[in-house]
């Protein structure tokens, strides 16, 4: 499994390089291998499931079972998804370079929203969990 | 009040009981300079909530989510039961958020209910009942009341020309069962890719990029603290902008607006990373597009200096 140290550093790469529509495939394997760390960090094992036809919506969909503030990334993986689509189904369209670039983009928001969120576990409470930030916090001084 | 509800939403929203929040009155000022302006422009009457109080926004909705709903539900009392109004319009997405949920936690949560009574009455008060007003967004006002085709014939200074990437952030739209008017068909607004703010600039004539990080987090609640994550989220979101081909970021949002503001210039100091893309409020976009002078639409408040644009741009 690749870290999420060098899944960064690979996001960086791919993006200063001149868009290619041949990317799609790595981004969104690399979406996937975030998501996976996210699971694996919440004690469960990473699903092979897919939803509409994606392994990452079915990620995304175990990452935000019981944790709603992980759906703050939930729209950036059906971007990824939109554009894996969008490369794949019409790599020679006058776009395409253009969609390559976005799609390096939507990927790396991913990783950085995710990554955030494995130091800062309150990312994303503000609005789609509307959660009390104070829950866990009381949860670790009750339990003292 | 049966009378109001037979009114088409374009006659309800002509005058709305205006709840500007704490954000408007201090960072967000500029928001609220250009949608008085913009209003007024448009011939739209606000009359503001008598004696408004904070909506609960994160601070106290982290200590106590129903006191936070019994605070929204104090502003739609005063509203509904003193002023008469039928709708609220809160042009702050955390204010309008928290309104929408406090609507949906005293239709659904029956302890909210009791909290809320329990409290209004101590505060003498009457009790806010579930649907006695409507909360709207600044964007749902000119949306339904004036409208694109209506933009279009009031435009002085057309914004053909300017590359806009459309950033709606996370509390228009999230969590989705608290905006049951949203995805409901065609004319509504979308919560995966809201599309509001795009059709007002577009009918003012701006060109809007395709933007794929419309609601991306931006670091939330830790975007007006010095948190490095916010940074690095703002900076994708303001590099992916300008990748997109970008001149500016349109908000609809005073926390979003600060967050993406400040951090463009904490990126430069702390990662090295420089942008150019300029954030503007789209009641400014729209403001100067009527006719306005920058000034008249708060220009000169925001952090991000975009005068000269505006000027290059031909809207002065």
């Amino acid at each position: 499994m690749t870290s999420l140290q060098d899944i960064g550093r690979r996001l960086d790469e791919l993006i200063a390089k001149p868009p290619a529509p041949a990317d799609a495939a790595e981004f969104l394997s690399l979406g996937e291998e975030t998501l996976e760390h996210w699971v694996k960090a919440r004690g469960k094992v990473p699903t092979q499931d897919q939803r509409e036809g994606f392994r990452l919506l079915a990620l995304h969909r175990q990452g935000a079972d019981k944790e709603p503030s992980f759906n703050a990334c939930r729209e950036t993986c059906r971007e990824l998804v939109y554009h894996y689509n969008l490369l794949t189904l019409d790599p020679d369209h006058p776009e395409t370079g253009q969609r390559a670039k976005m799609m390096g983009w939507v990927a790396n928001h991913l990783y950085l929203f995710t990554s955030g969120k494995m130091e800062n576990e309150q990312l994303g409470d503000f609005c789609c969990a509307s959660k009390p930030l104070r829950e866990n916090v009381d949860a670790k001084h009750n339990a003292q | 009040m049966s009378e109001q509800k037979t009114k088409s939403k374009k006659e309800k929203y002509q005058e709305v009981a205006y709840y500007p929040g704490c954000a408007l009155e201090g960072t967000g000022h500029a928001y609220n300079r250009s949608t008085k302006a913009l209003g007024e422009e448009l011939g739209l009457k606000l009359k503001e909530v008598d004696n408004w109080n904070c909506c609960g926004a994160m601070e106290v909705k982290n200590i106590d989510p129903k006191i936070q709903t019994y605070l929204s539900s104090r502003v739609m009392s005063i509203a509904a039961n003193k002023m008469n109004m039928d709708v609220v319009m809160a042009p702050c997405n955390g204010c309008y958020h928290n309104l929408k949920k406090a609507e949906y936690d005293l239709e659904n949560d029956d302890k909210s209910k009791e909290v809320v009574d329990r409290l209004s009455q101590k505060a003498g008060h009457e009790t806010y009942q579930a649907g006695q007003v409507e909360t709207i967004h600044a964007l749902d006002w000119v949306k339904e009341t004036i409208g694109e085709e209506g933009l279009k014939e009031r435009v002085k200074n057309s914004l053909e020309g300017i590359k806009i990437a459309n950033y709606y952030g996370c509390m228009y739209t999230r969590p989705r069962h608290i905006f049951p008017e949203k995805d409901a068909g065609p004319g509504t607004e979308s919560t995966s890719k809201p599309h509001f703010m795009d059709d007002l600039l577009e009918a003012a004539g701006a060109e809007n990029v395709d933007f794929p990080l419309k609601t991306a987090c931006c670091g939330g609640a830790h975007t007006l603290s010095d948190s490095d994550t916010s940074t690095r989220l703002v900076s994708n979101i303001l590099q992916t902008a300008e990748a997109a081909g970008a001149e500016v970021i349109a908000t609809e949002c005073p926390t979003c607006h600060s967050g993406l503001e400040m951090h463009q210039i904490r990126a430069e100091k702390t990662l090295g990373i420089k942008t150019n893309v300029k954030i503007i409020y789209f009641t400014q976009l729209l403001g100067m597009a009527m006719g306005l002078k920058p000034k008249k639409v708060g220009l000169h408040e925001n952090v991000s200096d975009s005068f000269d644009f505006v000027k290059k741009k031909g809207l002065v």
